[in-house]
């Protein structure tokens, strides 16, 4: 244990690095997301082309792997256009502001623990301050400009709806988010991401007959309804189906992008891309114990040291990037007024109820298990006695169709007979009189003997 | 505790924050004037949100990394965006007109301005001439965030609650007054429109289209009923209507 605790780094760890060293874990950070991005699309693609029951790119490089590559070489050489009625400072700035709040929120995130770089021991992560997980909400935050200043700046309709559309989102899906980070602060005790993958790793154990079991550690098991809203509210915040209003392409043609072309558009692209990869990143950070190993791999003893971590943490952003992808391949599209009542009257009282549950919970941790548990027995018998008693509306007989006919006032639109039966149709009983003949052909017909 | 906080206490500058502060205080000073003199309102935003970014780094450089934070998500992040939502719904072609609409608004402001601005800086000078900072050692002693939270949640909470029952009160005034309660029986959902549709006495099909069954093609000829009867559901309202005579429809006799 005392082996795996010296793995974790901590604040003091930061800071230390030499100019090289730092360069280094940038460059990594900023080619992770656009790696990230040139094999997310492929995988996207052939993803949804398996569910679709179609091979999807498999064309340009083995598998379709460089298919991405060839979009993106293209996509450089086709002409830039600039609208007449655009703010051309505005039009230009937009897709630069998103590409790079989306990559820089990969700053703060925890790849491994602490390994050693040609002779230096340091933390496999670009940099860690206190507030850590406030960078990441903040670098959310500042990403919407992009796409509002894109839709405004472009001068034309259907931009500029979306844009509206997306600033309204972008505005109530953070409240539910930052809502389900305050149970990872309450529970974790700090804002740093670090500390938060290291606050999973130490589960309390369980003694249950002289056997120890560690109890599990993630927050997705501890703060279940915290992990769930916090995921749908990633899905909306980084506009992706089935939340993807400010570019439904079936209502305004492509939303915010519709008038940017070439280089620009990529940069869009780029930046959904790599804003999907960052907030799985970020959830399997707060809520799937970052790079730590899950259970049946910590079996073995180096799981959680050097090199290795790297590789779970990359499976743990896999497995969510092919959530997002999955949600694609499944949900329909919300209509606007839908998505947004789901987002301020179910995930935000809901995510307010559990606040105030965990608070609750995390209050009386400190009484004696007598007491707790009485709290805890009466705090339930109360919810479920409000849940029994709560009246319930009878809903009334369903009249017949018969009966719904018969009280139709006079006047009313006519209505076919209820017992139709359709007649049988009279060319039927012609076909057969015209097959009289071949049978007394074969002349096997008894009866015509 | 990181070296900034360390050298901020030491009431050293380091070289970092020195050129990071020289950097982005003349950028800071570019919003602000910019904000002033950009006659797009869009642009006004924009120049304040640099100035608020700025502020923001310019508190995490001096080693309150919480404010700073907070700073870039509440204001530039959701204050701003919302500013820009309602900038946006104007239109954006809406800029400032320069004409004076109120006589002596300008003087007003100014003056205004002058006396506010002297007003907290007296009110900062008086509440904080006797009192001798305790330096970020102490102040950060058990962390920078837990910090805020205690003085927040003991001395300062009341202040703190009532700050935020003022808040609430402000929106759920601009509620009350922007929002248009519907009766329930007057909204028309889709079920109420389909009854509505076939109500008995409506009809619920298509309008007749002119001329079907008429005696004529013209749009001003109103169509028949199947059972022969005229409607003037088929012809608009602005038309005269016109039928044509008995004697019209007849053969006249050039078919021979």
């Amino acid at each position: 244990m005392n082996t795996l605790l010296a793995q974790d780094p901590t604040l003091a760890d930061f800071g230390r690095d030499p100019w090289w060293l730092v360069l280094i874990k940038i460059v990594f950070a900023f080619v992770f997301g656009l790696l990230a991005t040139l094999l997310g699309v492929w995988f996207e693609r052939r993803v949804v082309g398996y569910m679709q029951v179609r091979p999807g790119p498999n064309q340009v490089g083995p598998f379709g792997l460089l298919q991405t590559l060839a979009d993106g070489l293209k996509m450089a050489f086709k002409e830039d256009i600039l609208p007449k009625a655009a703010d051309k400072v505005v039009y230009f700035f937009a897709p630069v502001i998103s590409v790079v709040c989306a990559v820089t929120a990969l700053s703060v995130i925890p790849f491994g623990p602490m390994v050693s770089i040609f002779g230096h021991r340091t933390p496999l992560q670009v940099t860690d301050v206190p507030v850590a997980v406030l960078v990441l909400l903040a670098c959310s935050s500042l990403a919407v400009y992009g796409i509002v200043l894109g839709g405004w700046a472009s001068g034309s309709t259907y931009p500029l709806l979306g844009g509206l559309r997306s600033s309204a989102q972008m505005i109530s899906y953070e409240v539910a988010m930052g809502l389900s980070i305050v149970a990872v602060f309450m529970t974790a005790g700090t804002m740093s991401t670090s500390g938060i993958v290291a606050a999973q790793g130490d589960a309390t154990r369980l003694t249950i007959g002289g056997v120890e079991i560690p109890a599990p550690g993630w927050y997705a098991i501890l703060l279940l309804p915290s992990f769930i809203i916090f995921f749908i509210a990633t899905v909306g915040e980084t506009n992706r189906a089935p939340f993807d209003l400010p570019e439904a392409e079936s209502e305004l043609v492509a939303g915010f992008m519709t008038e940017y072309s070439s280089l620009k558009f990529a940069l869009f692209m780029l930046s959904e891309y790599v804003a999907m990869v960052t907030m799985s990143a970020v959830t399997t950070t707060l809520f799937l114990g970052g790079w730590r190993a899950p259970w049946p791999i910590t079996l073995w003893g180096d799981a959680n040291t050097g090199w290795w971590p790297m590789l779970w943490f990359f499976g743990k952003v896999l497995m969510l990037v092919f959530v997002f992808v999955w949600l694609r391949g499944t949900l329909p599209r919300l209509r606007y007024d839908q998505f947004m009542r789901f987002g301020w009257k179910v995930l935000l009282p809901i995510n307010l109820v559990w606040i105030l549950v965990l608070s609750g919970l995390r209050s009386i941790e400190d009484w004696q298990s007598r007491d707790r548990l009485l709290a805890t027995a009466i705090g339930a018998g109360v919810l479920l006695l409000a849940t029994l008693l709560w009246p319930s509306r009878k809903p009334a007989p369903k009249p017949t169709p018969q009966e719904q006919a018969d009280n139709r006032p006079y006047g009313s639109f006519p209505l076919p007979p209820l017992d139709l039966q359709v007649p049988p149709s009279p060319r039927t009983k012609r076909v057969v009189a015209e097959r009289e003949p071949a049978n007394i052909a074969t002349g096997s017909d008894s009866r015509e003997v | 505790m990181n070296t900034s906080t360390v050298l901020a206490a030491a009431g050293q500058v380091s070289g970092g924050e020195e050129v990071t502060f020289w950097i982005l205080a003349p950028l800071a000073l570019i919003g602000a004037i910019g904000m002033v003199w950009a006659r797009n309102a869009v642009h006004s935003a924009l120049f304040l949100v640099l100035t608020m970014l700025c502020l923001g780094v310019f508190y995490v450089l001096q080693a309150g990394p919480f404010i700073g934070m907070v700073q870039i998500i509440v204001y530039t992040g959701a204050i701003m965006m919302l500013f820009l939502f309602v900038l946006m719904l104007v239109g954006r072609d809406a800029s400032d007109s320069l004409i004076e609409t109120l006589r002596g608004q300008r003087v007003a402001a100014v003056v205004l301005g002058l006396g506010f601005a002297g007003l907290v800086g007296t009110g900062l000078y008086r509440a904080l001439n006797g009192v001798t900072a305790v330096g970020l050692d102490q102040a950060n002693a058990e962390g920078n965030v837990q910090g805020i939270a205690r003085l927040l949640f003991t001395k300062y909470v009341l202040a703190f609650e009532l700050t935020s029952a003022l808040l609430i009160t402000a929106a759920i005034g601009a509620m009350v007054l922007a929002h248009i309660e519907r009766r329930k029986e007057d909204k028309m959902d889709q079920v109420a429109t389909m009854k509505a549709r076939f109500r008995p006495g409506n009809y619920p099909g298509p309008k007749p289209g002119p001329g079907v069954f008429a005696t004529s093609s013209s749009v001003a000829t109103p169509a028949r009923l199947p059972d022969g009867r005229l409607t003037d559901r088929s012809t608009p309202a602005i038309l005269p209507q016109r039928e044509l005579t008995a004697e019209e429809t007849t053969l006249k006799g050039t078919e021979r």
